[in-house]
């Protein structure tokens, strides 16, 4: 029988049941392979529940740094016997199937194209525990030992760990490590060596290990918000929790224990954006974390602080949608819905982070922008980037940089005698000044609404001001350009006529699939989108080649129909690539799609030195 | 349309209070209601009170929802900020506004359809966060921007103007926000400026959430025979528990009392509200006691008026919440940002 051989590059997949401890046990596992020094990228398949569903842990190792979801299966660790059947289907033939066998298994239901490992995991974990509560978590580590042993991975990195987490609970840490050695030595003495390896590298570096939605807290942490206020969403919750964790320890006065921050828990999101837009009216750097069904509820409030023009940061952890949707499912589909949220003639600005790292360099980003534009942005990460834990650069920032609070008018600026209208534009960029509420005792006092103005902020119907607003609000768009960031462009090796246009967490599949396309005689110009407004730089781009690859994560072609509208390219010239089932998109999907697609147009795929 | 009468004749030597301004700076723009509304008289009342309160106009921020009550920021306090936001969703802004900055006193100016209809679930949230605000309600039961369609506060059994009889019971927004936790909570009548006036002083002068619930006629589409809401009835029926007289911090005591009880209940500020009792049985500090009171009450169809309940121990939002003196929105990058040092640690530790 084939036999599935790596070394450093394989996928182990875990199944368990949703609240038996499980997702520690194997983050133990991702974390140790980690610091051997080999990148590991880990994604954490859950659903929405709270217990007793089923749930998988799928531990990518890729010492070429791949963190994109591979697809295919070389190892399940199948603990959970309601998915049985299909984790026994999901293995690669001649991968590996490492199963609790203190039940028996009918031959009926396992493979023969498969390694079939079996360990009474539930025996020996009730030999040695008595406690009900014991057996269950130890289980856990017992299987990790019995997987360290088989795959090589060292044991004192997996002890280390556990001192660091278990630091003062000797007790604990002595059990662990005691499940870990049981497995260890069980699998030693009993089982049959597996031809997938982990070895030591230095493939690490100074990455760090982390989730998008503490880098994106953490962000906001050091963009300045002050004010967060949000309401429980999967999968953006831990935004503000981890604002909430970060704020305790790094924004509190050292003299007094107050605290330079307010966080509230909202009745909903209309109130949490209200808030939002409140504190930003006031002059207070202020976000919220929401995922779809919150942006829906929001659009009233969005269209206000577009047209009122209020500074407010909104973190959209996006899941699959419409409706309730796929709340634990991943995908990139509130494009449209924030682009143009609300009614009326309205459009905002989004930012694209690709991984931890932009969502933490975004988030703080998007609290400048936000001032400097007066207008809510939007950070668009999704549950790929939020709720799993990627390697990513370490965060980095340049204490000499200043917050850029916008255009704000200032009490002596009033008193001699400025020129202010709310709503006026005297730089030619769209963007007017604005007062803080308590500026002045005489001047600077204005009334802010939802209804239309004139340009100091006077009620009015008139179509000139009407038109004078748009227009300029259009102006203040088209600024936004200029200050969002730039799109990425990985050029292929040789000229190219085929390029790809990606954004978001499609990113590390994106990069993994040019690589496996470049191997077939493929070469792809792909340029990553990071921002809307679009540069101009975008539609250039697009139209230097003949075909363009779209790739997203939503049945729609969302962002293909915004480059239609909004950046002018030939419809005809972009080919929607579309992965929308929830899972995050595959290096092995991006490949098979683009490469079928260029044989469909008929041209041969070229052996390399030859351009595509 | 309405001209808020501003003749010399009401200050024909143009007074000026400690701070140095006029009543007439604490006006704002020519009201756009009908000639009689009774919310042009409680704007009159929020002039008076600033005025009278040596309140800097500009300190002052004014929030409000949609509807003919919530355009009413706009004809006063015209140097002071205001914020029309949208339809029963003020008090999530004024929430915000209040988080960014401590100093400034915020004025939220709703309608009977903006917070009972709406808005129900903001009024009651913004009651239990305890946010430091004076919450005025101009209710008049009765949506008069869309021309007469009854409001979440009409009487079940009243009457509208084309005759169609209510059949929803009513919300008593005086007794929703005592539920909710408001720890200054006032009913007020637009046709009576005496007990209006020292209500709304106490009210600014507290330091929590502070609801005015103000009966306020609308003369357009409410102010007919078979209304439970028109300026005949709200006379007939009105129970006044008792008579405020509002004493900043410091001041002394210099009115002289007649015969009639007399509680002098004093807030954090210092200020002291001087109660004068109505009804022996009525007192304003015991919360449960005032829900039922209000009830019994409206039960035999009186409308309960007065300062109804303060709790003088309220602690605001930012005290909950721990926040610097500070206000929140002058905080610079060198109070807010942790620097490199502190990353370098948090990098380090995702290792």
């Amino acid at each position: 029988m084939q036999k599935i051989e790596a070394v450093n590059d394989f996928v182990v997949k875990f199944a368990n049941i949703n609240g038996s401890g499980s997702a520690s046990a194997n983050e133990l596992f991702a974390r140790a392979i980690l610091r051997m020094g080999v990148p590991v990228s880990p994604r954490n398949i859950f659903p929405s529940n709270i217990q007793g569903l089923p749930t998988w842990f799928e531990v990518r190792v890729t010492e070429h740094g791949y963190l994109g979801r591979r697809g295919g299966v070389d190892m399940m660790v199948a603990m959970n016997p309601q998915t049985w059947d299909q984790d026994v289907r999901e293995i690669d033939p001649g991968g590996y199937l490492f199963y609790d066998s203190s039940k028996a298994v009918p031959r009926s239901r396992l493979r023969d194209d498969i390694h079939v490992i079996g360990m009474p995991v539930t025996e020996i974990c009730n030999d040695s525990y008595s406690d009900a509560r014991e057996r269950q978590l130890l289980k856990n580590i017992l299987y990790i030992g019995a997987l360290a042993q088989l795959l090589e991975i060292d044991s004192t990195e997996i002890e280390k760990l556990f001192s660091e987490q278990y630091h003062g609970k000797e007790k604990l840490l002595d059990a662990n490590v005691k499940a870990l050695n049981l497995g260890r030595e069980y699998a030693r003495q009993h089982l049959k060596p597996v031809a997938l390896k982990v070895e030591r590298r230095d493939a690490v570096g100074d990455k760090v290990f982390v989730d998008g939605n503490s880098a994106a807290a953490l962000g906001c942490v050091y963009g300045g918000a002050t004010v967060c206020a949000w309401y429980p969403i999967t999968p953006s919750s831990s935004v503000a929790e981890a604002f909430m964790r970060y704020a305790q320890k790094l924004r509190v006065d050292p003299d007094t224990g107050q605290r330079r921050y307010a966080i509230v828990q909202a009745e909903d999101e209309l109130a949490s954006i209200g808030m939002v837009i409140g504190a930003g009216w006031n002059g207070a750097r202020s976000f919220t974390a929401t995922s779809g069904p919150g942006i829906s509820l929001m659009t009233e409030f969005i269209g206000l602080a577009y047209f009122a023009e209020i500074p407010a940061v909104l973190i959209n952890v996006q899941r699959g949608g419409p409706s309730t949707g796929m709340p634990t499912r991943t995908q990139q589909a509130d494009i449209l819905a924030c682009a143009y949220a609300s009614h009326g003639d309205t459009r905002h600005v989004l930012l694209f982070p690709e991984d931890p790292y932009e969502c933490f360099e975004m988030s703080a980003q998007a609290l400048d922008l936000a001032e400097r534009l007066q207008t809510p942005i939007f950070v668009m990460t999704d549950l790929d980037i939020g709720m799993n834990q990627r390697l990513c650069r370490p965060f980095a920032w340049d204490d000499s940089q200043q917050y850029d609070r916008g255009k704000v008018m200032t009490r002596e600026a009033l008193d001699a005698g400025t020129d202010f209208g709310r709503y006026l534009d005297v730089d030619g960029d769209g963007i007017p000044y604005r007062t803080y509420p308590g500026t002045h005792p005489t001047k600077g006092g204005y009334f802010t609404r939802g209804s239309t103005k004139n340009a100091y902020a006077g009620y009015s119907e008139a179509g000139a001001d009407y038109i004078y607003n748009m227009q300029r609000l259009l102006r203040k768009f088209e600024t936004a350009k200029s200050l969002v960031p730039l799109p990425v462009l990985t050029a292929a090796k040789y000229p190219a006529r085929f390029a790809a246009v990606y954004y978001g967490s499609t990113s590390p599949a994106m990069h993994e699939a040019l690589d496996a396309l470049a191997e077939q005689g493929i070469y792809i110009n792909a340029l990553r989108i990071r921002a809307f407004p679009f540069q101009n730089e975008i539609a250039d781009f697009i139209a230097a080649h003949s075909k363009v690859f779209v790739l997203e994560q939503n049945l729609d072609g969302q962002l293909t129909t915004l480059l239609i509208n909004e950046a002018g390219v030939n419809p005809a010239s972009l080919i929607r690539v579309l992965h929308y089932d929830g899972t995050p998109i595959t290096a092995r999907f991006i490949t098979r799609e683009i490469a079928e697609r260029v044989s469909r147009i008929n041209v041969r795929p070229l052996r390399e030195g030859m351009v595509a | 349309m309405t001209y808020i009468a501003k003749p010399k004749l009401h200050h024909p030597s143009l007074t000026k209070n400690r701070v140095g301004f006029t009543r007439r700076d604490y006006e704002g723009k020519i009201s756009t209601l009908c000639a009689g509304c009774g919310h042009d008289s409680i704007s009159a009342a929020i002039i008076q009170a600033c005025w009278e309160l040596d309140i800097e106009p500009h300190r002052v921020a004014k929030l409000s929802g949609i509807g003919c009550s919530s355009k009413t920021p706009d004809y006063f306090l015209g140097n002071s900020h205001g914020f029309n936001t949208v339809h029963g969703r003020m008090p999530s802004v004024l929430t915000g506004a209040y988080l960014a900055n401590r100093e400034l006193i915020y004025l939220g100016v709703s309608g009977d359809g903006d917070s009972a209809s709406i808005g129900l679930g903001q009024f009651a949230h913004v009651m239990r966060r305890g946010v430091n605000m004076t919450y005025i309600v101009e209710n008049n039961g009765v949506y008069g921007l869309t021309k007469g369609q009854f409001s979440a506060t009409a009487d079940k059994g009243s009457k509208s103007k084309r005759g169609q009889v209510n059949n929803d019971a009513p919300i008593d927004l005086v007794t929703l926000a005592l539920v909710m936790g408001a720890t200054f909570v006032g009913r007020g009548f637009s046709g009576d400026k005496t007990q209006l006036v020292p209500l709304i002083k106490s009210a600014l002068a507290h330091q929590g959430a502070a609801v005015i619930d103000v009966l306020s006629p609308c003369l357009a589409f409410n102010n007919h025979t078979g209304s439970t809401k028109s300026y005949d009835y709200v006379r007939e029926h009105n129970e006044a528990v008792n008579r405020l007289d509002f004493w900043p911090p410091r001041e002394e005591i210099t009115a002289d009392y007649g015969e009639g009880e007399v509680t002098d209940v004093r807030q954090h500020d210092g200020s002291v509200v001087r109660l004068r009792k109505l009804h022996a049985d009525y007192d304003p500090t015991d919360r449960i006691r005032a829900m039922s009171y209000i009830q019994e009450h409206a039960a035999r169809g009186e409308v309960v008026t007065g300062l109804l309940y303060v709790d003088v121990d309220s602690r605001d939002l930012h005290r909950q919440l721990g926040t610097v003196e500070q206000p929140l929105n002058t905080l610079g990058a060198g109070q807010l940002c942790p620097g490199t040092t502190a990353l370098q640690k948090i990098n380090a530790s995702l290792r």
